[in-house]
């Protein structure tokens, strides 16, 4: 008795540090995973029947047949514009319809004309537009290889893994009903093996009633290395192999302290992979959204399965390749094939399929203050009153659950967070301008004194379980339903829950935090939701990565709502799928105080960036357990350059607001986070640009440097924009770090000293506690607002300072994007954004935008020329008038202009006087009139 | 904006008294700013036309050319704050649309409405302070008195302790001197008592012989059935007890051999037998009556330990029951002493009826138990008074141990507890000593931490008590509390909050840190440059 005592004692403990792995499958544990992954490759029994092809101007459509059961597919073949390629593979005749995933998609992708080029019993031959680009379509086995000139971009099913699970009836049902039906049947259907019917994952168990219904496809990446995506998982940036392991695994799940360098699934899944080399980015998105799982290989033993018609453009031997397997439980396959050429190009192409990164209020990218929990209203008060005291900016605090009547979500705790009190709270928060989050989960208490619940209950917006009663599972709150976020009745009706009269103490300035929508069940499969829950027609199996992006699409609608559609909505959700961009943020979830957690929020945001979501943090400080004061600033000094800035921590931890840890390390912190304030204008212009263009915002350097190969492994230092190189110190008592600056004769930079370093090398700097490794890119522009205060907002009309980092050429460019901050005014032309340029020693601005009308208080008041010589005079041209401008030439190598606000600083002194004879007009005390003024030096 | 300009000038001709000087700038610092010559930065490090102080762009490293606006990020503003104190802010928080100063001046381009609250709040702090000003003159004086008595109470003690620590000496000679006393009774006693016994032991073992020797005989008579004066082998052959190889039957050859190998034996032959058949014989008239069982033994078991589980079902017992104080289990002892002595004396008789009592000492042998029990008294009296002593000491040295402030103004609370009751728990906090958590509707009691230490700030140390090491946290650290202390005239608990899991914080005010008031100077509080 006593050794299994012991055994049970360790299981438990170890099980409380770590996640506990026996909690969730492998590939070897799910029945599809392990029946796909079993078949191997070169035997694939699909054959293209090219009597049946039919070339419409915009589509092909291709029977395939499986010659070992006779079963037909339908193949569909897009040209999209833009560059792209779908590949869409139904059954001809599915006994019943298969899930096509809806609301992804932006738009039905509009497409572009293909062309047949040659034809015969072997294959077909497609044109794909005018770059010189072909589909040749193999019938024997089918295959497609996708080729530019005379080179392969990618090769579809080249090692026959395609395999595709009819829909059939089950024989035991089917021999009682029909025994001549069964019969037949039995006589094509391949063998029965285990877990078609019905599965068992410890005590759970999956009934299945639809049978087998997986899906795969493999593609080939020829001259491909590296490869990069498919979020979300806690593992480094370039993807690695998975031969040997389990593959990457893509269902959401709630991971209870999940563990670093895995291919895990985690929270979110975005089913997209991007694949590059010094040529070409390519990228994969697989539209599925039920459980995935993604094999990665590289090899070169894989061109032997190239067809004969290839070979002639086959290279030597030695030319690398990776293969990538894709494998879902349901649903068809849909498959887009972005070709790039460059990494911004794949941006475009999926933003053009799945949209772009939702434009957050400005103060969305400052500083947020989370805990689990402040216990009451009082102690958000000391809290704010802390920040105000300590001089550290900060313009969100977060309510976590606790925060609730008995976690029913749309309410206050009666005692802590009484009503009346929240909204005279919140009034007087929006006059020392902050804002509040306060968390909205989708588990709903089984209550029937509580409102949502029996509204949700009486509408018959549960999601079902198999039996066709109300799914119950165990979350926060105890016994709780799930409302089917699927439906697009119910999502409107979560969104008019949010209105100011529905939503007791919310008011503008109060926003949203949807945690635990993987949905997270905690006495359910892996934590999650029974795979044979019922959403309507469709089975939860069917849809499950998308549970997390309809949920934040309500809550995300509902505060777009109840502004009658002024205000910019802000909701964060953990978890996530393709198209989540266009709704808020995303974070990490349940990290921990652990240096390489930190290290690991780089690649984990890196690769959300890469396809699509750019609004990407992790908790601040570490989620779990409790950091050293030296883990805390230095993760302050790497949140404060990530997309979403907010410190976090568990309920059973110390408390850490940053003024806890001595005068010195509060300091440290005050000085990051001023930093991160500083940089706000920059950060929204690329958050602009994210939204207008889907480019990250946070990149990994082979985003800016698609040929330094040096680049395409580094995950320990990014870019923010193009511009900007951040190394942060992540290592526990480093003495300095080495940061790799790119760009063969280009010059960085460093943003607090300004001295000048060549690219193309990698630089040992020493680091102190105090030290945030920044450097600015040589020719460009960068916006900053040095005049820090309490919140963003309360620094909406201060001035700006221009960084101009001369390149080696002494040219920069740069922009400068102004709006209200916080309303979808943009969209009616109410914005500045101006291009501003350096060249010939004149600084000039540029009005991107002549239709756009905006007017800002802010001005220019300085503008540092970096790594520029000494000019003998500097004019000031606008309106056709030149005078003279104050300048300082420091340090032999910086130009500082200065532009006091003259405009108001003439009147506004206490006394009376006349200042003297400084006639200059306010060239810049409005930015939105400007005309093409000019700086000459 | 023209009007703004003009209401300016007008609030600037209103206050007439107003000394100009720059935005922002106090009093103090007006030297520094004079019109019409070139500005120096406080730090020296510039020196700039006049006309660049306040225009908004900051030229001074140190902030100090922008007194009266938002452009140096390292600057401050002053806030005359007429009718109250006078402040700084930082720059940054001019023109933020936030009002910080009380008299408004920091929002003078931001669009904010903000009211002149300096009266008010001069007002508010006057009254605040004159509440605390009293507060800390009465607690002064209490506090004075706390520390006159400490003082005295600690004298008291020390001298106690002196006391306790000569009489401890003379103690423990005297112990001594009776340990020698009663071991020189004891040895004559031991002596005297051994002597005795061995009589005792001679004496029985005679009585014992001739008892057997009645039974013999007894046994002869019983046995010789024709009285003939002899034992035959058919007269023994009765006996089947007697059997030596227990195989059920007795032999005439075993009887045989059982009388020696003869046929029959006389009284003095049978001495032979007998001492080989005694252990085994049975006498035909006792047989039907059962021989006595052991039932002293059973009796013995009867009352003791079920009593008290009777009385207390376990599932009664309170838990705090084993947490309770100690004095209260000292309570419980005796009466579990009382229970066990009866059965033990009652075997004690038993045994001694059985074998028969021994007589009573010799009158001699009876003075020197006499004159040793005497010796042995009066050593454990002495040897008790002096673990009385020693604890008591142990006890004062203790309690003089604990740092109870400059003056020993703490030293009131030793020994003491005060409770606060709230929604849900009665904190206690018993100053030194511990600080608990119990839950008011049933639940264990938790401990909150045990006496740490001082924890002030090093100007103050004796404002902040902690207390650590109390009952751990699931997945957490052990649970501590820090006990602030603030001046007031009563000696309460007076907030308990959890500012950080298993983190407590306590509010207590006691009159033993209230600082003497300073002289109240009403016109102090105006402002200083009104």
């Amino acid at each position: 008795m006593a050794p299994v005592l012991l055994l049970w004692l360790a299981v438990c403990l170890s099980g409380t540090w770590a996640v506990d792995r026996g909690n969730f499958k492998t590939c070897d544990q799910s029945a599809f995973c392990k029946r796909q992954r079993a078949l191997k490759p070169g035997q694939s029994p699909y054959r293209a029947l090219l009597e049946t092809l039919e070339l419409t101007n915009t589509r092909l459509t291709l029977q395939l047949i499986n010659d070992n059961n006779k079963v037909r597919l339908l193949l569909e073949l897009y040209r999209l514009q833009g560059n792209m390629t779908r590949v869409k593979i139904n059954e001809l005749k599915p006994l019943k319809p298969r899930y096509e995933v809806p609301d992804v998609l932006i738009q039905e992708p509009p497409t572009e004309p293909m062309s047949l080029l040659s034809q015969d019993e072997n294959g077909v031959v497609l044109s794909l537009g005018a770059e010189s680009q072909r589909v040749i379509v193999s019938a024997r086995p089918f295959r497609l290889d996708i080729m530019e000139g005379r080179e392969v971009l990618m090769s579809v099913n080249s090692r026959g893994l395609l395999a595709f699970e009819h829909l059939r009836m089950r024989k035991d049902t089917l021999f009682h009903c029909s025994p001549v039906l069964y019969q037949a049947v039995n006589e094509e259907e391949e063998k029965v093996e285990d877990g078609m019917w019905e599965e068992t994952f410890k005590s759970h168990s999956d009934s299945k009633p639809n049978g087998p219904s997986a899906v795969s496809l493999d593609f080939s990446l020829p001259g491909v290395e590296h490869v990069y995506g498919i979020p979300e998982h806690a593992d480094t940036l370039k993807l690695k192999t998975t031969d040997g392991g389990d593959p990457y695994r893509l269902y959401n799940l709630d991971v209870f302290q999940y563990e670093l360098y895995n291919p895990m699934a985690l929270y979110g899944a975005v089913p997209v992979m991007l694949a590059h080399n010094a040529q070409r980015t390519t990228g994969i998105f697989w539209l599925n959204a039920a459980e995935t799982w993604v094999d990665i290989s590289s090899n070169t033993a894989g061109k032997t399965v190239f067809g004969k018609m290839l070979d002639y453009v086959q290279g030597s031997s030695e030319t690398p390749q990776t293969d990538v397997r894709w494998i879902s439980e349901s649903g068809i396959i849909d498959v887009f094939v972005m070709l790039g050429p460059k990494p911004q190009d794949v941006f475009s192409q999926y933003a053009s399929l799945t949209g772009t990164q939702a434009f957050p209020p400005l103060s969305a990218l400052a500083y947020h203050q989370c805990r689990w929990n402040y216990n009451d209203q009082e102690d958000v008060q000391a809290v704010d009153a802390g920040f105000d005291q300590h001089d550290i900016p900060y313009d969100f605090i977060w309510l976590d659950i606790e925060h609730t009547d008995g976690k029913r979500y749309f309410t206050w705790d009666p005692h802590n967070y009484p009503t009346p009190l929240i909204y005279i709270f919140l009034t007087f928060f929006s006059f020392i301008h902050q804002q509040m989050v306060a968390i909205v989960d989708p588990h709903i208490k089984v209550d029937s004194n509580y409102k949502i619940h029996n509204e949700i209950r009486s509408r018959g917006y549960y999601i079902k379980n198999k039996d066709g009663g109300d799914y119950e599972g165990w979350c926060w709150p105890g016994n709780a339903g799930y409302p089917d976020f699927t439906n697009p009745e119910m999502r409107a009706w979560w969104a008019s829950m949010f209105a100011y009269d529905q939503y007791e103490g919310s008011m503008e300035n109060l926003y949203t935090w949807n945690d635990m929508n993987e949905p997270s069940v905690f006495n359910g499969p892996e934590v999650t939701m029974h795979k044979d829950a019922v959403h309507g027609a469709w089975e939860h199996r069917d849809l499950h990565n998308l549970y997390g992006f309809y949920v934040q699409m309500a809550t995300a609608e509902g505060l777009v709502q109840r502004s009658g559609g002024v205000e910019r909505p802000f909701v964060l959700t953990r978890a996530f799928f393709a198209g989540s961009q266009r709704y808020g943020a995303v974070w990490t979830g349940d990290n921990a105080a652990e240096w390489d957690h930190l290290k690991i929020s780089i690649p984990m945001c890196l690769s959300l960036g890469l396809v699509g979501v750019s609004f990407c943090g992790a908790d601040v400080g570490g989620f779990f357990k409790t950091p050293s004061s030296e883990l805390l600033v230095r993760w302050y000094q790497t949140g404060a350059y990530q997309p979403f800035f907010r410190a976090h921590a568990h309920l059973d931890t110390p408390r850490r607001e940053p003024w806890l840890f001595g005068p010195e390390n509060t300091a440290l912190i005050r000085e990051a986070v001023r930093q991160r304030y500083a940089l706000l204008p920059y950060w929204y212009q690329l958050f602009y640009h994210a939204y207008r263009t889907g480019h990250p915002v946070m990149r990994p350097l082979w985003v800016e440097y698609p040929q330094d190969t040096a680049t395409f492994a580094m995950d320990d230092q990014f870019l923010i924009g193009e511009d900007l190189l951040v190394h942060p110190v992540t290592e526990e008592g480093a003495r300095g770090i080495t940061a790799y600056l790119p760009g063969k004769g280009e010059v960085w930079f460093d943003v607090h000293t300004f001295q000048k370093h060549n690219g193309a090398q990698n630089l040992y700097v020493p680091v102190t506690m105090s030290s945030i490794p920044v450097y600015q890119r040589g020719g460009s522009i960068i916006p900053r607002k040095i005049r820090v205060r309490r919140s963003s907002t309360c620094m909406e009309h201060d001035p700006y300072t221009l960084y101009v980092a001369l390149s080696p050429q002494r040219t920069a460019e740069g922009e400068l994007y102004i709006d209200d901050g916080h309303t979808f005014n943009f969209n009616k032309k109410e914005f500045i954004h101006r291009r501003l340029s350096f060249a010939n020693n004149v600084l000039s601005s540029i009005n991107l935008a002549p239709d756009a009308q905006f007017s800002t208080q802010s001005w220019i008041e300085r503008i540092l020329i970096l790594g520029a010589s000494k000019p003998s005079k500097v004019t000031l041209k606008t309106a056709g008038e030149c005078l003279k401008c104050f300048f300082m030439f420091l340090y032999g190598k910086i130009i500082m202009l200065m532009f006091p606000n003259l405009d108001w600083s003439r009147h506004k002194r206490l006394y009376k006087r006349q200042t003297q004879a400084r006639r200059q007009e306010n060239w810049l005390s409005h930015c939105g009139t400007w005309r093409r003024e000019r700086l000459r030096t | 904006m023209f009007c703004a300009y003009l209401l300016l000038l007008l609030g600037v001709g209103v206050s007439a008294v107003e000394v100009q000087r720059p935005r922002g700038v106090p009093l103090s610092k007006r030297q520094f700013y004079e019109e019409n010559k070139p500005f120096t930065c406080l730090d020296g490090s510039r020196t700039i036309p006049f006309d660049r102080v306040n225009d908004d762009y900051c030229d001074c490293q140190d902030g100090s050319d922008e007194p009266g606006t938002a452009a140096c990020p390292n600057g401050s503003f002053h806030c005359t704050n007429a009718g109250f104190r006078s402040a700084f802010i930082p720059s940054s928080r001019v023109n933020d649309g936030i009002c910080d100063c009380c008299d408004t001046t920091d929002e003078y381009n931001s669009g904010a409405t903000c009211q002149n609250t300096c009266r008010e709040l001069g007002r508010k702090e006057r009254e605040s302070l004159q509440k605390m000003a009293e507060i800390a003159k009465e607690g002064f004086l209490l506090k004075q008195q706390l520390i006159h008595e400490a003082k005295r109470g600690l004298e008291e003690k020390q001298a106690k302790l002196e006391e306790l620590q000569t009489s401890k000496k003379g103690m423990e000679e005297k112990v001594e001197a009776l340990r020698t006393v009663k071991e020189a009774a004891e040895q004559p006693e031991k002596e005297a008592k051994e002597r005795h016994l061995k009589a005792w032991e001679e004496q029985k073992a005679l009585i014992r012989m001739e008892k057997d020797k009645a039974k013999m005989a007894e046994v002869f008579l019983e046995l010789d059935e024709d009285a003939d004066g002899f034992i035959t082998v058919a007269e023994l052959l009765s006996h089947s007890e007697l059997d030596p190889d227990s195989d059920g039957s007795l032999t005439e050859t075993e009887v045989q051999g059982l009388l020696g190998g003869a046929d029959k034996v006389d009284t003095v032959a049978f001495e032979t037998v007998w001492g080989n058949i005694k252990e085994k014989y049975i006498s035909k008239t006792q047989a039907d009556t059962p021989a006595p069982v052991e039932t002293p033994q059973e009796e013995v078991r009867e009352p003791v330990p079920d009593n008290d589980s009777e009385q207390y079902p376990e599932d009664d017992i309170p838990e705090e029951e084993e947490e309770e104080e100690e004095e209260e289990e000292d309570d419980d002892d005796p009466d579990e002493e009382d229970d066990k002595i009866p059965p033990t004396m009652r075997t004690q008789e038993k045994k001694e009826d059985d074998e028969g009592t021994m007589p009573p000492y010799d009158q001699e042998t009876q003075n020197l138990i006499d004159a040793a029990q005497k010796a042995r008294d009066e050593f454990d009296e002495a040897e008790r008074a002096l673990r009385e002593v020693d604890d008591q000491i142990k006890s004062l040295e203790k309690e003089i141990s604990f740092d109870y402030g400059p003056s020993a103004e703490f030293a009131y609370l030793y020994s003491q507890c005060y409770e606060l009751s709230t929604s849900e728990y009665i904190y206690r906090l018993c100053p030194f000593n511990r600080v608990s958590q119990k839950p008011k509707y049933g639940g264990s009691e938790t401990s909150l931490g045990t006496w740490g230490t001082w924890a002030g700030p090093e100007a103050n140390v004796y404002s902040v008590m902690k207390y650590e090491h109390g009952t751990g946290c699931w997945q957490g650290p052990n649970r501590s509390t820090t006990v602030k202390l603030t001046c007031g005239k009563e000696t309460i608990v007076t907030s308990t909050s959890e500012p950080s899991r298993c983190e407590y914080l306590m509010e207590f005010t006691t009159p033993a840190v209230c600082q003497e008031p300073p002289s109240l100077d009403p016109t102090l509080h105006e402002h200083e440059e009104l």
